[in-house]
């Protein structure tokens, strides 16, 4: 009687989820047009616009670049996720005063983003293809040597690492699945081959900055610093779990 | 001495158990502490008081952090010992308090998170990782199920404080245990703990139905 019960409320969520996952009505799409739109857009003290920024692949070269990160920046010297290159060109570039785009940087019912709109828009020139993991400068090797560390780092008043919820196969929260990000394969593939995501729950779509500050916070652990290394570590070690995992985004979650 | 050298075995056995079910991950990285602090001061170096000491590791939490969970035989000991001198009991030594208000701190999955106000109602969320009433279907797996727990137990008075013990420092019964700390870190009162108890050993308690 409960077990067919809690199939039952299995089979809707499920249909749930089968049901917001249709593309054509995919308000996260609206953020990749907006991200479009600023990207080209000229801004900052010299006026220009982030065409010739380098996300890794060549000035203003999107297709594939999203793939390939978090990575090194020989200019900057530095490993550095989606967010932090974009705000390092914003700085470098256009020299625009960021303390407006990182207090904006994740959106709210009376504001957008322009973060969550330039990453939908560059994560979305990499849709169709596969993560590639990049670990062959020594910078790179540390960054994910410090994320995997960090996922299974207990503290705070629960105790808690990143692996405590996301350490085994078939575990829960409530009816929640969680996926298993201690190794390598199909749960890091199928989760981060779907972020950036637009979160119905938040009309908004977010991004793994927001998902990692989200999971701290219900860790009960204070906030994250936007844009910290300490995130990007983390980011780089889930892209290594979901290596040769295929991306098809802006997804579209609870 | 004897029964800490039973219970050190069975926990013992345990570990290989956890151990494998670990089988597929990868060795871990070794990597220089120092580092890692950096990395964590990067997130939190500048995080508000009284959250500023929060990433702080105590030893604890140390030990089980680098040993992925399965401390050897002389930390196993050493932790069990720190863990259970903490236990602070109520001082009437009643450990059962009122099923129903204990049904809420098991329900209840808010409060201490950096989005919460200070008033923001804490919970156990005891849900979140355990089946407990057969009525409540919305339960996690991420610990054993408390079904009947004390019925199964004959509501034997010694095994009700041994649960309250539990709750306050689940690592005082089982070193690097997942389960949080609940009366050591003060995230719940002594009242929401005894509720709990309750919750779990009262005959009338939908646990036990």
């Amino acid at each position: 009687m409960a077990q067919a019960q809690q199939d039952d409320a299995e089979k809707e969520i499920e249909r749930y989820r089968a049901m917001i996952s249709d593309p054509m009505s995919n308000p996260g799409f609206l953020a990749v047009d907006r991200g479009e739109v600023l990207w080209a857009t000229k801004r900052g003290k010299k006026e220009v616009t982030l065409e010739t920024c380098d996300l890794g692949e060549g000035p203003g070269k999107l297709e594939g670049a999203y793939a390939k990160l978090p990575r090194y920046f020989q200019d900057a010297d530095r490993v550095m996720d989606i967010e932090q290159r974009l705000l390092w060109c914003m700085e470098k570039i256009q020299d625009l005063d960021t303390a407006d785009v990182r207090r904006r940087r994740f959106g709210g019912p009376d504001y957008t983003s322009d973060m969550q709109d330039l990453v939908a828009f560059i994560a979305n020139k990499s849709s169709g293809m596969k993560y590639q993991l990049q670990e062959s400068h020594p910078k790179e090797k540390e960054m994910l040597a410090a994320g995997e560390a960090l996922f299974f780092r207990r503290a705070g008043v629960m105790d808690f690492s990143c692996a405590t919820c996301h350490g085994d196969d078939g575990k829960r929260i409530r009816l929640q699945a969680l996926p298993n990000f201690s190794k390598a394969g199909k749960d890091a593939q199928d989760t981060m081959g779907g972020w950036p995501t637009y979160r119905v729950s938040q009309s908004q779509l977010r991004t793994m900055q927001h998902r990692l500050w989200d999971c701290y916070r219900q860790m009960r652990m204070p906030a994250p610093e936007y844009a910290s290394d300490g995130i990007t570590a983390l980011t780089a070690y889930m892209v290594k779990m979901a290596a040769g995992g295929e991306i098809t985004v802006p997804s579209i979650k609870r | 001495m004897k029964t800490l050298f039973i219970a050190s075995s069975l926990a013992a056995s345990l570990i290989v158990l956890s151990g494998a079910a670990h089988a597929q991950q990868a060795a871990p990285t070794k990597v220089d502490p120092a580092v890692v602090d950096k990395y964590v001061q990067s997130m939190w170096a500048k995080a508000p008081d009284p959250w500023k000491t929060v990433p702080v590791q105590d030893e604890t939490q140390r030990i089980c952090t680098e040993t992925r969970n399965n401390p050897s035989q002389a930390d196993f000991t050493k932790i069990m010992e720190r863990e259970k001198a903490s236990v602070v009991f109520p001082a009437d030594g009643k450990v059962i308090g009122d099923w129903k208000a204990g049904e809420r701190v098991a329900n209840t999955g808010t409060g201490g998170q950096f989005t919460d106000g200070p008033n923001t109602p804490r919970g156990g969320n005891c849900y979140a990782c355990h089946q407990m009433a057969p009525k409540e279907l919305s339960y996690g797996t991420l610990g054993p199920s408390l079904q009947n727990y004390g019925k199964d137990r004959k509501f034997d008075p010694a095994e009700a404080r041994n649960a309250y013990a539990k709750i306050y420092n689940a690592q005082g019964v089982f070193p690097c245990s997942q389960m949080p700390r609940f009366g050591l870190h003060k995230f719940l009162s002594e009242q929401q703990m005894k509720d709990a108890v309750a919750y779990l050993f009262d005959p009338e308690s939908p646990v036990n139905k």
